[in-house]
């Protein structure tokens, strides 16, 4: 089995609107793949079914070896505990710092403080925010607080990195440095990535697996692939 | 030891977060506040009107008027007859020189006209003066008494004492439901106060949620913070309930309106119903908390 997998999911929302349909997906480890297609084509649902945000209507998903569709409700935290996520709107606590933003993650899993410190460093440096520990969201800049919202992901060093759009809210310059940093976790730490996203330019820059949904159906798998406007359209 | 880091962390982030949304914290204390305050009133009257109805109930006696020709065995017969009651909590004998004395003593006029009896002449009674041990059995332990040999006259305060009786038995009853139902209300409140103000931190639980924290964890600090607004909350009510109280007794010489009302004593007293304040303010506070955090938590 794949680490990740999808078998016949089908996702019905309760207003009768199909999200997902039909889909079957094997990612390997440390593959690095873009999920693409319009906007409220199915890219966020297949990216939050994947840590329980979401539970498919029909089908099994599983995520290192786990069913994820499955999954008692009681033990989601366990599998998000293996999932990094980076969202498009960053998600920090606007009252906490970047260090504190990073750490509460490894507090709450009740790391020893002495394990915390290093690693929640270690985390930033990654990101390029070692200067930026003290700072709070506010008086950073977005691009930056994207930064901490990756390293926060990376801290408990998981298999998978989910980013839904992280790009979404950042200029070009500062979304090829994001684009830089998460490439780096997938190299550096062979840490599989799986990025929903509509931006062309960094999916046809980056010549990576591409997973092409419209309508809630995977129309396309391609490897080293583009983002083709008829397809995703 | 990772539940006791678990568990520092909670308490320490409680604290933190009570500062870091002090207006929100300022708005539970309020609330907490304001909702005692009224919930010590109502203890503080109702265990006052408690203790005024028992006061008066255990001051209901028998009288029991011997027959005028009773002799001394006749008298001592009495006593053992009445010491053998099961509902007979103590009596006492008085003899006819013992009420002709007294009421020499109360009276002026009745000391001259009683002063002109002759030597042996006493026209009045003897009589017992019984306290039982259950006042609601008072009418029951009256009958027995009056079929006892050598008893003339046997006066309870009939009807009256009944009436009495289911009166206080439905103030008691009233006082207890209405500091209940205002318990009850009180948690209602704070806990809704609460919930808003966890609201304006759902963002916060849900980031929680999503990186992996156990649902026990992200609940842990909000249970304290709950705790802490609590216990800070319940201050201000505690020292209205100590200050306010003493201050209330004194003034008012430890009677209300009249001397048969009397007051419970503060000392005591007042450290009961704030220890009793700070549970609640503690448990609401609590409690309050973890409904209102759990309503987020559902994935």
């Amino acid at each position: 089995m794949s680490f990740i997998e999808l078998q016949n999911v089908y996702k019905i929302y309760k207003n009768g609107v199909t999200a997902i349909a039909n889909m079957n997906l094997k990612i390997k480890k440390g593959d690095f793949v873009f999920v693409i297609g319009q906007t409220a084509c199915g890219k966020s649902t297949l990216i939050k079914m994947l840590y329980r945000e979401e539970k498919p209507t029909k089908g099994d998903v599983y995520v290192g070896g786990v069913n994820v569709a499955r999954l008692k409700n009681n033990k989601v935290y366990k599998l998000r505990r293996k999932i990094g996520i980076v969202f498009q709107d960053y998600k920090l606590l606007p009252k906490l710092t970047a260090y504190e933003n990073v750490a509460f993650v490894l507090e709450s899993y009740g790391y020893k403080e002495e394990d915390i410190k290093p690693r929640v460093i270690d985390a930033l440096t990654h990101v390029g925010l070692k200067e930026k520990l003290r700072s709070y969201p506010h008086e950073m800049s977005g691009g930056e607080q994207q930064r901490v919202c990756i390293a926060r992901a990376i801290v408990n060093k998981p298999k998978v990195l989910v980013c839904d759009e992280p790009t979404g809210n950042l200029d070009p310059d500062t979304s090829k440095e994001i684009m830089k940093v998460i490439e780096s976790i997938n190299t550096d730490l062979d840490t599989t990535i799986i990025m929903a996203t509509h931006d062309k330019d960094i999916v046809n820059r980056m010549k990576k697996r591409v997973v092409v949904i419209k309508n809630g159906v995977l129309v396309g798998d391609y490897e080293k692939g583009s983002y083709k406007v008829d397809e995703a359209a | 030891m990772k539940p006791l880091r678990i568990l520092g962390r909670g308490f320490s982030n409680a604290v933190k977060s009570v500062f870091r949304n002090l207006n929100l914290s300022i708005a539970s204390i309020s609330c907490i506040v304001i909702t005692l305050l009224i919930v010590a009133f109502a203890i503080i009257l109702s265990s006052n009107v408690n203790n005024f109805t028992t006061d008066i109930e255990n001051d209901l006696t028998i009288v029991t008027f011997v027959n005028k020709d009773a002799t001394d065995e006749d008298i001592e017969a009495l006593k053992e007859n009445i010491e053998a009651l099961p509902n007979i909590e103590k009596y006492e004998y008085r003899s006819k020189d013992d009420i002709k004395n007294s009421m020499q003593n109360e009276n002026d006029t009745f000391n001259k006209i009683m002063s002109e009896w002759e030597e042996g002449e006493n026209p009045l009674q003897a009589c017992f003066v019984i306290t039982v041990k259950n006042v609601e059995d008072i009418g029951e332990t009256a009958t027995t008494i009056e079929n006892l040999e050598n008893i003339d006259i046997v006066k309870y305060g009939e009807g009256m004492v009944e009436e009495l009786l289911s009166i206080f038995d439905v103030v008691k009853k009233v006082m207890i439901v209405a500091v209940i139902a205002l318990i009850f209300v009180t948690a209602f409140l704070i806990s809704n106060t609460i919930k808003i103000t966890i609201y304006s931190r759902k963002n916060e639980i849900d980031i929680m949620r999503l990186v992996g924290t156990s649902n026990a964890v992200i609940k842990l600090p909000f249970i304290f913070e709950g705790l802490i607004l609590g216990i800070i909350g319940s201050i201000i009510p505690i020292l209205c309930t100590i200050y306010g109280y003493v201050f209330f007794y004194d003034k008012m010489g430890g009677v209300m309106f009249t001397d048969i009302i009397t007051l419970i004593q503060p000392y005591n007293f007042v450290f009961k119903v704030s220890i009793l304040l700070l549970i609640i303010g503690a448990v609401v506070g609590m409690f309050g908390s973890y409904k209102a955090v759990r309503k987020y938590l559902k994935i």
